[in-house]
């Protein structure tokens, strides 16, 4: 209130001394609360970082006009003239479809993995020190980037599907515990408590209320991440020497720098993502839909 | 009554189950994976990582190399970040249903913004890296397309979401198409996005490891030369800074999203 009147006196300060113009008594009326206090100065402060690194980049090293120039050549080739000389549509396709299947692999277990821990991280369901604790785990997982859990593991699994799938496990295990959670959090508190009362033990009632009840958000959510592991999939493919499409758009660039072959395998991803976007976007129609 | 709906449920989990089954058996025959060594692995990982994977003295001295590396993946994340945001705000503008000029517009937008977002990180820079080598603008570039797909989305759906009562007030008092926009789209819809913008800036970081890796610039850079000079303690300093940088903006993130939501 107190604001209110404040910027209300001075508008009429502002008008007795004649300095009306439109842009100042706009900015004298609006309170300024902590929140858009808080917005201007992040804003400030990212703009500022921008300019600097953009000041500071090393533009030296090439030339900057041309790469662009080519860049925009190199993509018309490839959107325009998609074609391999090593291998058909055909084994493309089956090279995407193994993607699909590490994607779906570390879905799974993450999946599985995740369910334990969401009912562990729930606070509704767990004692406070095991949700806080779960919790602090699964941000430090979230924290190293996928591709150095995969290059860790290949260590000790050698490169190869066996490193890619249990690397890119540890994030999904991470996303799925937080969404899981919150689905598990959101249940009515009087089914807990009926059950509870009626001498159900823990399992009992997370089997018989628990998932049963936030099933369609559980595989609404792990859909999500699906989709999200394709992309990832096809990364490691090329980073970690997984295998699927990605590890032969790595080989296409960076030793047989095939543009027309780039071009067919960035049409045959696009099209599969854009399906798992398609399907995604309905999922998440329905969870938003829950109230 | 009953027993039906018990045997439904029992019917559907049985479809369910084994049609889970059929697909994972699937999956491990045709990507190759070896279920009994992944899961060994595991346990030899920890083992392997407690004894080698831990920054000693010796790497210490390699502080004063990996720091600049990381400062630079974190200003390029963060100008990649809020460049595509600019970009990213005008393309929602254009497609996003409450503020679209007309139905063709808003369908080509959604499908830039589509195209931009599935074509694979991985794509973008090794295609950047075709024509810009090994230059910070590689990385730079690629995590800006990348960000200004998943940006655009992002920022479609808020504005679809926070400001329609909003937008129809303002069209029934008369106000003009650029009115609408500056007083009400885009100051109810900042705290939303910036929430996003700030989401994107924290994964651009872990983003920036893979394009280092792949393209030679950055932090991921410095941890692939360790990593495949087998010099894993100061590969671990690598990727215990990396943990640290990423926690700390988390954490910034989380209070400004707490002051601002």
């Amino acid at each position: 209130m107190t604001q209110i009147e404040e910027s209300i006196k001075g508008w009429g300060r502002l008008k007795e001394k004649g300095h009306i113009n439109d842009g100042m008594d706009l900015s004298a009326v609006k309170p300024l609360n902590k929140s858009s206090l808080a917005m201007r100065i992040i804003l400030l402060f990212l703009s500022v970082l921008t300019i600097y690194a953009l000041f500071t980049i090393d533009y030296k090293s090439i030339d900057v006009p041309k790469a662009f120039a080519d860049t925009i050549s190199n993509f018309k080739t490839i959107f325009l003239h998609p074609y391999s000389h090593r291998f058909s549509l055909w084994e493309a396709f089956y090279e995407v479809v193994v993607t699909i299947g590490l994607a779906f692999l570390t879905t799974l277990f993450g999946a599985v993995i995740a369910l334990l821990f969401g009912l562990l991280a729930a606070q509704n369901l767990a004692p406070k020190q095991v949700t806080n604790m779960i919790k602090a785990f699964v941000a430090f997982i979230r924290a190293v980037p996928t591709i150095l859990w995969v290059l860790i593991f290949a260590v000790a699994a050698g490169l190869g599907s066996a490193a890619a799938v249990i690397g890119m496990t540890f994030h999904s295990v991470s996303y799925l515990t937080k969404a899981y959670s919150e689905s598990f959090e959101d249940l009515d508190r009087n089914v807990l408590e009926a059950l509870t009362a009626s001498g159900a033990n823990w399992w009992q009632i997370v089997f018989q209320a628990v998932i049963p009840s936030s099933a369609t958000y559980l595989l609404s959510w792990t859909f999500l991440r699906f989709e999200i592991n394709f992309a990832n999939a096809v990364a490691m493919g090329a980073a970690a020497g997984a295998a699927g499409i990605g590890f032969d758009l790595f080989m296409a660039s960076e030793f047989y720098f095939d543009l027309r072959e780039i071009g067919l395998i960035t049409y045959l991803i696009l099209a599969f993502a854009i399906a798992l976007e398609t399907i995604s976007l309905r999922m998440k129609g329905r969870l938003h839909k829950r109230t | 009554m009953q027993a039906d709906i018990f045997a439904k449920r029992r019917n559907e989990s049985l479809i369910f189950f084994t049609l889970l089954a059929i697909l994972t058996v699937g999956s491990i025959i045709i990507t190759q994976y070896d279920v009994l060594k992944g899961f060994t692995s595991i346990a030899k990982a920890l083992i392997w990582g407690c004894t080698n994977f831990y920054p000693d003295a010796g790497s210490m001295q390699k502080l004063a190399d990996i720091l600049p590396k990381l400062w630079e993946t974190v200003l390029m994340s963060i100008a990649s970040t809020t460049v595509a945001a600019v970009f990213a705000i005008l393309l929602a503008l254009a497609g996003s249903r409450t503020t679209r000029m007309n139905s063709l517009f808003s369908v080509i937008s959604r499908g830039i913004a589509s195209l931009f977002r599935n074509i694979p990180l991985v794509a973008w820079a090794m295609v950047l890296m075709l024509a810009f080598s090994q230059s910070p603008l590689t990385g730079y570039l690629a995590l800006f397309f990348g960000s200004f797909g998943f940006l655009a989305r992002a920022f479609m759906e808020t504005i679809d979401e926070v400001s329609n009562n909003a937008v129809e007030a303002l069209q029934a008092a008369g106000a003009s198409y650029f009115h609408i926009i500056f007083q009400a789209v885009l100051p109810s819809s900042m705290p939303q996005m910036i929430s996003w913008l700030l989401y994107m800036i924290d994964t651009n970081i872990r983003d920036a490891t893979l394009v280092g890796i792949l393209t030679g610039t950055g932090i991921g850079f410095s941890f692939d030369l360790f990593y495949k000079r087998l010099d894993y303690h100061a590969a671990s300093l690598v990727v215990l800074l990396v943990v640290i940088t990423v926690i700390v903006i988390e954490s910034i993130s989380n209070y400004v999203r707490r002051v601002i939501l």
